[in-house]
């Protein structure tokens, strides 16, 4: 079967400037692909290549195994959310949702029953005879989700549509958006900034920078092996630890040094290790670093830093110490010791830990 | 209105706030009187317009230009209607009146629905140049109408519609949409672009959008618009007077033809009566919808 999305070489530029550049990408039936980066990185752009709205400047681009360059976004089959809702602010909500319908030519019969059934479904029954205008933001966003739903289209488009929510409200949106993915099996197009709906919710993300993709993988590929240290630093809060680090190639393995300010340096040994140039930076997650004892394992070595900063947040403790001249920070649990200005024992995890190398900030494990 | 339960207050604290509030209360009666007299000073010529137009010659020629007719008459009104001569002919401002209704109405429309769909080109299709082409006709607004009439009278004679009311009309749509661009320009320019993109979507194409989404969304600006058109092609008298003959000329041709052309007695009376009748509907057009007017020139963005 052809996958639902498939774009080949896709370029787009606005004049000179090329805002993105070499974009390969497919999707099968039924994932959930997240597109996720800085704002400026071009996100919104391939999406709105995706559905059409801005002609794209060279390569292909396939729905359903169809080429879409010259297809107007109402041929596409396709249906988008969008950030602000857009929805049609003198239509009753009820005329919204049915707008693409009556556009479309639907009988009226037809329309009425998908009308109630996507109402049902997202339970914005008792307003559908209400302006936008005096909806809340929560149910605005359900009624352009509703707007959506009734297409039931190939391949659904979403343009950061929880960015306008209270942070409550964008929880609760989050679990319903994965809840209806599962329940339809319906093929999604994500667009946001925020790594962690990307983490939630993708099944497929796509993690882009300056027009270009800089890793594609599942949440947990792109969570534990980031391609490169933007990826690392992008995904993931608190970020990952990259500590500049030396190393030696020895019989046990690699041995990594790391320097520091007022103690001895930390030395660590990765017995896997093979080949690595002699100046790396060493990634490790916040949560790969813990309280002696709590993480066993052959490639759990402790070392004694000092603690500069503790944040409780209620299920773990934050504690940050200064490593290679960075901040580190270590994920701890919540009853912990460790207070500020004391030297505390931390355990190095390095089975889940990266290497880059400094210059090109490329993966080298 | 001092709380019962609570501590008497010492008389001398109580007594300083009261007098702020008598202070307070003077200055503003000297503000309405202040504004009660402006008020007079600007209503004062309508004033004497509508009492003198209801007064008979002999009582103007005797009385007092601020006194209140003796006699109420409505003799001037129905001769500045239908027997006031304009010239030769002694009809009143009746047949110019309807020219002007006939030659308003279309023009209005016609630029304001021209108007509105510029500015949804230029607020929501960008296309490369839209910027260059709505300075132009920005630009438009700016030009004095004496410059513009030889070329258009040569103009209207190549299209066959001189002294003609189409002519008059085409005239004043061309004049008007500038103005009426500007207007719609700048409230379409507040509606978020998505709102187009989500229409695309769901397959509607240009029109429809803006017949069915942006046309509805538009009642604040298409009034202002409609009264700042009528206002000035009612009252127009320049285009009136250049681009008619007989029998096509607006009212307010009219109304100088009737002023000017009096033979022995001048009938003030006449003139009065004729020049209110010539600006009632351009006041009727804004009692009616005037709210509107400041409310859509004030309109900031459109809550979806």
């Amino acid at each position: 079967m052809a996958p639902i999305l498939e774009i080949n070489n896709l370029y787009k530029n606005y004049g000179a400037t090329e805002v993105l550049k070499d974009i390969n990408v497919s999707i099968d039936k039924g994932e959930f692909l997240v597109l996720v980066g800085p704002s400026g990185c071009g996100k919104s752009t391939l999406l709105n290549c995706i559905a059409g709205l801005e002609p794209i400047s060279g390569g292909t681009l396939r729905i359903d195994g169809h080429d879409m360059t010259h297809v107007s976004p109402k041929d596409r089959d396709i249906a988008m959310v969008f950030q602000s809702y857009a929805l049609y602010p003198t239509m009753s909500v009820a005329k919204n949702i049915t707008f693409g319908m009556k556009v479309r030519g639907v009988d009226p019969e037809t329309q009425k029953s998908k009308l109630a059934e996507v109402a049902r479904q997202l339970q914005i029954e008792p307003f559908l005879n209400r302006r936008p205008g005096q909806l809340s933001g929560g149910q605005r966003q359900r009624v352009a989700m509703g707007r959506a739903l009734v297409r039931d289209p190939k391949l659904f488009l979403f343009d950061e549509p929880l960015s306008n929510l209270d942070a409550k409200l964008r929880v609760e949106m989050r679990t319903e958006i994965k809840t209806l993915h599962h329940k339809l099996g319906a093929s999604m197009v994500y667009v946001t900034h925020d790594q962690i709906e990307a983490m939630t919710l993708a099944t497929k993300i796509v993690v882009m920078k300056g027009g270009i993709i800089q890793q594609i993988g599942s949440p947990s590929e792109i969570y534990n092996r980031p391609a490169n240290l933007f990826v690392a630093d992008f995904m993931g809060s608190p970020a990952m630890n990259l500590i500049p680090a030396k190393t030696q190639t020895g019989s046990g393995g690699t041995m990594i040094e790391i320097q520091r300010p007022d103690l001895e340096p930390i030395r660590l040994t990765d017995p896997r290790a093979r080949g690595l140039p002699e100046d790396i930076i060493l990634g490790l997650r916040p949560e790969d670093i813990s309280e002696p004892g709590f993480r066993v394992g052959e490639l759990v070595q402790e070392a004694p830093c000092k603690v500069e900063i503790v944040e409780p947040a209620g299920a773990d403790t934050y504690v940050q110490t200064r490593l290679g001249g960075k901040p580190l920070t270590a994920r701890l649990h919540s009853e912990t010791e460790a207070a500020p200005g004391t030297v505390h024992n931390l355990a190095f995890d390095l089975a889940k830990v990266s290497y880059f190398e400094p210059e090109s900030g490329k993966r080298i494990n | 209105m001092t709380d019962v339960s609570a501590t008497p207050a010492p008389a001398a604290t109580s007594e300083r706030p009261r007098g702020r509030s008598f202070g307070k209360i003077a200055l503003r009666w000297l503000l309405y009187i202040v504004l009660g007299l402006f008020a007079l000073y600007y209503l004062m010529p309508l004033f004497v317009m509508l009492t003198t137009s209801l007064k008979s010659l002999e009582e103007i020629r005797t009385g007092d230009l601020l006194s209140l007719p003796r006699e109420l008459t409505f003799d001037a009104w129905r001769t500045a209607w239908s027997e006031a001569c304009t010239g030769i002919q002694c009809e009143g401002v009746k047949p110019y009146f309807w020219n002007s209704v006939m030659l308003a109405v279309p023009a209005v429309l016609i630029s304001t629905l021209l108007g509105a769909m510029n500015g949804y080109v230029i607020a929501q299709w960008r296309f490369p140049g839209a910027n260059i082409i709505f300075a132009l006709m920005l630009f438009g607004c700016f030009i004095p109408f004496q410059v513009v009439l030889l070329p258009m009278a040569r103009m209207l004679g190549l299209m066959g519609i001189a002294g003609t009311i189409p002519g008059l009309i085409f005239v004043h749509v061309i004049y008007g949409l500038g103005f009426t661009t500007l207007f719609f320009r700048n409230y379409y320019v507040t509606i978020p672009v998505e709102l187009v993109k989500a229409a695309k979507v769901d397959g509607a194409g240009f029109v429809r959008i803006f017949f069915a989404i942006f046309l509805p969304l538009s009642i604040p600006i298409i009034v202002v618009s409609v009264i700042w058109q009528f206002t000035q092609i009612w009252n127009d008298f320049l285009f009136g007077v250049s681009f008619s003959q007989a029998g096509t000329q607006p009212v307010t041709v009219a109304l100088n033809n009737i002023v000017n052309s009096t033979t022995g007695v001048k009938e003030y009376n006449v003139d009065m009566a004729a020049a209110i009748i010539a600006a009632l509907p351009t006041l009727l057009v804004y009692i009616v919808a005037g709210k509107y007017f400041i409310r859509g020139l004030t309109a900031g963005s459109v809550k979806g």
